[in-house]
């Protein structure tokens, strides 16, 4: 019998050379700048695609074996969440309502990631990147699968979730999530992988997916804890990617930096408007909460950012301008929301409540700065409605930014009683912002923020109504046919958490889990 | 301060996995700081953060590819050097 000759193993730098570059070929009958017609026109000068070092040297094949392990561990923990009725070991049924945020937020967004890197993984000339954005592309498709997957066991037995597409696509505070995706997706291949890779993954994604679905864990929530870590594993390539591309771009050419500069300082404000409800997720709807916005924010955005900025400064970048700004609204940006959410609960596709009186000496501990000062007087006087029996709401359509579609709440930088609104005048229309970062991208690409579709102004339009609706009829209630069109079934998915069909059920069904009545 | 000053971090999940990883870790980087969180932890250091094979075979008692980390690995920062020996990150260059 033959002795098997062992094969020298190739070593991983070998290996990945092998599998990456090796499988590109020079054009013969082609131009290369007609294959690739899209990686030149925003001004990005490279000169040696080679240049390029992919940080993980992973191949297509160990990709699709460790992919494939995520996966298994995944759905063993999911599965096991719902045949168990795992829904009933929740700290508390008001946790639900993050997952509604999640799904409704978060998962189509992973999927429009899909969609972007699928794009871009086609358009960029050097084998390197192309490769890596192909296996982000199917990552995102996979992070966007399994949260839909896992929170569907949420879906069962609770409301707020089962139109998550069309929600995603016509309610009015999910735009701005969704427009921060299309207007990444509308830009460049470079734009995009930059706004996606450093504001996206680096900053966004760890503050969602760290201290967020560490709490989700710590609220008993098997399901979102798993395909949370699941996803994030993933992003750590993403972001490294993302901070690899800076980089290369950067060293290929001195006159790509003011170009990136603009870009970093866009992304990170787009980045920070869009974490406005994370921060109100993590100091508000966790009910065991695991740390502050605030402290979140230190780690994942001043230590890691900060880090991140002056590794760059080799290059000329500096940290954007709107970062000062950003620091004026660190310990007044979750109340903000939150207090937002409370009165607009007409208009969304999940419950809310006031902060309990130990949720606001919690509030007061971690933001002594501001939270008594401005913002638990509004709290308490909202109790007094309930208690009264006259629950304030407000039912207004409120005025939204023309950038990031959030509705004008935000106060001025260090004025925290003055309302911040910016306007702009161009052709022969009004526009309006939250902020002067906000204004500042907007007058840098007018043409392209002008056809941004305004919930608020969809509704005013005409355009938030079913077919066939008649709006001259007499009776016509647009508030509640606007409900009607977004699919939010009023007084079910939306309102007062306290006396709500899931906490009615939730208290219920843990009630019968307890017993054997 | 100065880019060494620059802290770097892998969060992994905690699990039986990544028990000895994390052991591994803490014993080649004597500076690194252990942050425990809700089913993860979080470990830190200033400069730089090594993960090594052979440190985390003796403790396994078998084989380890180090790119076995992805399926544990939840976050991480600072520029990533990868080996078939050695996993680095660090703000230096």
């Amino acid at each position: 019998m033959d002795m098997p000759v062992k094969k020298k193993k190739l070593g991983l730098k070998e290996r990945y050379a092998l599998m990456t570059r090796g499988l590109g070929w020079e054009p013969s009958y082609q131009s290369i700048d007609d294959i690739f017609p899209m990686d030149s026109f925003e001004g990005i000068k490279i000169h040696d695609w080679d240049a390029w070092e992919d940080p993980f040297r992973l191949t297509m094949d160990s990709y699709w074996k460790y992919q494939a392990e995520k996966e298994r561990k995944l759905y063993a923990i999911v599965d096991a969440f719902a045949q168990s009725n795992g829904h009933l070991t929740l700290s508390d049924s008001r946790y639900i309502n993050t997952v509604k945020l999640f799904v409704n937020g978060f998962a189509p967004l992973e999927y429009m990631s899909h969609r972007g890197f699928a794009h871009i993984g086609r358009q960029f000339r050097g084998v390197g990147p192309r490769v890596a954005c192909i296996m982000q592309s199917l990552d995102e498709m996979r992070h966007s699968q399994t949260q839909i997957h896992a929170i569907s066991n949420y879906n069962r037995y609770y409301s707020g979730m089962a139109e998550f597409r069309h929600h995603h696509d016509y309610l009015p505070y999910l735009q701005v999530p969704k427009s921060f995706f299309e207007d990444a997706a509308t830009g460049g291949p470079f734009e995009f992988i930059v706004a996606i890779g450093f504001a996206f993954e680096y900053v966004l994604t760890n503050l969602v997916f760290v201290p967020f679905i560490s709490g989700a864990a710590y609220n008993g929530d098997m399901g979102a804890m798993t395909f949370g870590f699941s996803a994030q594993s993933d992003e750590a390539r993403h972001m490294t990617l993302g901070l690899e591309v800076i980089k290369f771009v950067l060293e290929q050419d001195p006159a790509n930096v003011p170009i990136v500069q603009k870009w970093l300082n866009k992304w990170t404000w787009r980045g920070v408007r869009v974490l406005t409800l994370v921060a109100m997720m993590q100091d508000y709807m966790l009910p065991k909460r695991v740390m502050s916005w605030a402290e979140a924010w230190e780690i994942y955005f001043e230590e890691n950012c900060g880090a991140l900025f002056r590794d760059l400064a080799r290059y000329g970048i500096t940290m954007p301008p709107c970062v000062e700004q950003v620091r004026l609204e660190r310990d007044h940006l979750s109340h903000m929301a939150w207090a937002h959410f409370y009165q607009a609960r007409g208009t969304s596709d999940f419950h809310v409540w006031l902060p309990s009186e130990d949720d606001m000496d919690w509030l007061s501990s971690k933001y002594p700065e501001t939270f008594d000062q401005y913002y638990r007087p509004r709290f308490e006087y909202w109790a007094k409605c309930e208690a009264d029996g006259k629950p304030f709401e407000a039912t207004a359509v409120p005025m939204q930014c023309q950038v990031c579609q959030i509705p004008m709440l935000f106060t001025e930088p260090g004025h925290p009683m003055t309302l911040a609104q910016r306007h702009v005048h161009y052709r022969d229309e009004q526009y309006h912002f939250c902020s002067e970062h906000c204004e500042e991208i907007f007058n840098d690409e007018p043409e392209k923020y002008i056809q941004a579709k305004i919930a608020g102004h969809e509704v005013f339009k005409g355009n938030a109504f079913r077919p066939g609706t008649d709006p001259t009829a007499e009776g016509f209630n647009p508030a509640a046919e606007a409900l009607a069109f977004f699919k939010v079934e009023h007084g079910r998915d939306n309102g007062l958490h306290h006396g709500s069909h899931d906490h009615r059920n939730f208290e219920m069904w843990r009630g019968l889990a307890k017993t054997n009545d | 301060m100065s880019e060494a000053g620059s802290t770097v971090f892998l969060a992994l999940q905690a699990n039986d996995d990544t028990r000895h990883v994390i052991d591994a870790i803490m014993a080649d980087n004597p500076t690194a700081i252990l942050d425990p969180q809700p089913a993860m932890v979080r470990i830190t250091n200033r400069g730089a953060l090594v993960v090594r094979r052979e440190s985390i075979e003796e403790r396994m008692g078998r084989d380890y590819d180090l790119q076995e980390l992805h399926i544990n690995m939840i976050s991480l920062s600072g520029r990533v050097d990868e080996t078939d020996d050695e996993l680095t990150l660090s703000w230096n260059h």
